[in-house]
């Protein structure tokens, strides 16, 4: 019964049983931290704590889906932040605004470049994307301790560090708000012209109740992610009675929106998106089709060169430093968000909105383990495990449909 | 050009136009000769058969004329035009559309998905324009295929028939006027047999010129009209299907030897 009106709401299971599980995992992990973890200020926290394994997970989507893999994003990322805190730190002086602003086109271009050269081992010079990467996890970690032979790079400019979502790094209530309306403008402009559009076409809409229901739910999800993040006290700003005011949306957050929003567009609305999911669901069709196969499979190291690259600035920022040992494990949070979000190893399938879905459901065991003092080790056991219960649970619903 | 006297001598009618003339073709891969000089022609509404067993050529002298593989040796003509295909993209805009034997669809798309791919239609905004797609690929595949009505299935789960129409109409939706059916049947039922050939047979005779390459005589003496003969890479001979039987097709497909040949050795 309930997945017949998941079908009259045309909803995606995957992404909706994603939302439940979600949503049981906060209320039980409230209980147990005794309504910690439902605080605005740790809910705050979590949303920061997604943004680096989510931007990535959104890149490593298309990479999976094309049938390669990056092993080398968190190497990546400790490099390009490295590169990033030594402009900063060392070849302009301390607070200069043009330091800042120079090491994150240096980062950027660093992460396209050594994305580049990545993909033009593997699409040009046919070595397997897994070795390729796996070289590249071990020279780029090694690269990373190079650059400033292990030390610490800090401290790193005011402003910049607002892109971490620490001190100063939310844009506060209204604008949190102003872009909450817009969102949700954005969610009935969206439902009217798909449904104008169908009719054009001569296709029936689905029945105008279930369109204003799921309008409802989006809306809802936007005022009570607006409204939580509106409520996390900002200590470090207080009003004339000495009261924090609130936070608003944190700046990496909107990165990561920006991001997640930009990629489920190309991959739903451009060609390029279609190639690369005709590729990964055929790479021969796609040949004999007159695809630009090559090219494809290069572009999407650079892809998540430069995504591992905006990773590690949100990084930085918000450690107010640059150290080498950042991103560890990263790669494999990333490809596990990808994963528990519906991306199949076999190719062709796979979701932005879920890789997104994934890394907040890693973040959120993860955040909650913390509160509940469970040790790293424990942590990442636990991890583990949900990752190989959400791909049994994948096989066992493929089975069914 | 020195090789031109060696031309075979036309055996279609000559008030035909002609769609593609192949001359001297050859393409190797490292020191395997997989095409050796073949000639091959192709008129208006008529359907030519290349016949051979597995290995013998076909599928990559067809890839050499769907722009694949580009040819070592030798000259395409389409059109009366010399054409050189460097890529799938430059065959198909000459006119010219392939039915692989693996259909070439993404199991993952849907029918328009597929229908449409390297040539998606696109809005104003450069987008992909999806609900015209879908509306032009249920026009061109209900002409093919009048009960097909699940086309935003993905592939995969589109039965042996659907999967075909898709392939077909992706073929058609170009308004192609040369076709490449490479073993369009050897996956279907009879019934879906039935219904490709009836197609083969109304695309010639609204003037589309088509080869088929297919293993099963009984399809290609219905639906031929020439046939073309391949082994080892070279072509044994060229028959018209009304002055031979299946048996000697067959001897010719097995031995390498046209039938008067065979009788004198």
């Amino acid at each position: 019964m309930l997945s017949g009106l998941l079908a009259r709401l045309r909803l995606d299971p995957r992404l909706s049983s994603m939302v439940a599980a979600l949503i049981v995992i906060a209320i039980v992990l409230n209980v147990m931290t005794r309504g910690l973890f439902l605080s605005a200020e740790n809910l705050y926290n979590l949303s920061i704590q997604t943004c680096v394994i989510a931007v990535m997970a959104c890149g490593m989507v298309y990479v999976i889906v094309a049938r390669q893999i990056d092993l080398s994003v968190g190497s990546l990322l400790a490099f390009s932040g490295m590169a990033a805190a030594w402009i900063q730190t060392r070849a302009f002086p301390p607070g200069a605004t043009t330091g800042w602003v120079v090491s994150i086109g240096v980062a950027l271009l660093l992460g396209a470049a050594v994305g580049a050269v990545q993909g033009a081992l593997v699409a040009k010079m046919r070595i397997p994307a897994f070795i390729v990467t796996l070289a590249g996890y071990l020279m780029f970690r090694g690269a990373a301790f190079l650059v400033s032979d292990g030390q610490t790079l800090a401290p790193l400019h005011p402003t910049y560090q607002a892109l971490g979502g620490g001190v100063n790094g939310a844009i506060g209530v209204v604008p949190s708000i102003v872009l909450g309306l817009l969102a949700a403008a954005w969610v009935f402009w969206h439902t009217w012209t798909g449904r104008r559009d169908q009719r054009r076409y001569g296709i029936e809409p689905a029945p105008i109740w279930v369109d204003m229901l799921k309008g409802a739910l989006m809306c809802a999800a936007i005022a009570g992610f607006v409204w939580t993040m509106c409520l996390a006290p900002d200590f470090t700003n207080v009003d004339e009675a000495g009261n924090p005011r609130g936070r608003g949306i944190g700046v990496p957050v909107l990165i990561l929106l920006v991001i997640a929003g930009f990629m489920t567009f190309v991959a739903q609305r451009t060609r390029y998106g279609r190639y690369v999911f005709a590729y990964g669901g055929n790479p021969e069709a796609a040949l004999l089709s007159g695809l630009p196969t090559t090219w494809l499979v290069w572009s999407l190291f650079i892809l998540t060169g430069v995504l591992a690259a905006i990773a590690s600035v949100i990084t930085t920022a918000r450690l107010g430093s640059g150290a080498n040992s950042i991103g560890q494990l990263a790669e494999l949070y990333v490809i596990s968000a990808a994963v528990i979000g519906g991306t199949s190893f076999a190719g062709g399938t796979g979701s932005v909105p879920g890789a997104v879905l994934g890394a907040l459901l890693i973040q959120t065991l993860d955040n909650g383990m913390v509160l509940l003092d469970v040790s790293s080790p424990m942590r990442q056991i636990f991890i583990g495990i949900v990752l190989i219960v959400s791909v049994w649970f994948d096989v066992v619903y493929q089975k069914r449909a | 050009m020195m090789q031109m006297e060696q031309a075979p001598a036309p055996v279609a009618p000559a008030d035909r136009e002609a769609f593609v003339q192949m001359r001297q073709i050859v393409k190797r891969f490292g020191g395997l000769v997989a095409v050796n000089h073949v000639d091959l022609d192709l008129y208006a509404g008529e359907c030519v058969g290349v016949l051979g067993h597995n290995g013998a050529g076909k599928t990559v002298l067809i890839k050499v004329l769907s722009g694949v593989y580009v040819p070592d040796e030798g000259s395409i003509e389409v059109h009366g035009k010399p054409v050189s295909f460097r890529t799938p993209h430059d065959a198909q805009a000459a006119g010219i559309e392939t039915i692989h034997q693996s259909l070439a669809l993404a199991d993952n798309l849907d029918g328009p998905g597929n229908l449409f791919l390297g040539r998606e239609l696109l809005t104003p905004w450069r987008t992909l324009d999806s609900r015209r797609m879908e509306y032009e690929a249920r026009n061109v595949i209900n002409r093919l295929n009048p009960n097909f009505r699940n086309i935003l299935d993905p592939v995969l789960r589109m039965s042996g028939g659907q999967r075909q129409s898709v392939a077909i109409a992706r073929a058609l939706y170009f308004n192609a006027r040369i076709l490449i059916m490479d073993e369009p049947c050897a996956a279907l039922g009879p019934a879906e047999t039935r219904m490709v050939l009836e197609t083969i047979k109304r695309l010639k005779a609204e003037g589309i010129g088509i080869f088929l390459i297919s293993h099963e005589m009984h399809d290609v003496f219905e639906v031929c009209d020439r046939a073309t003969v391949m082994k080892n890479g070279s072509v044994v001979g060229m028959v018209h299907m009304k002055d031979v039987t299946p048996d000697e097709v067959l001897q010719m497909i097995i031995q390498g030897k046209r039938p008067g040949q065979a009788q004198a050795a």
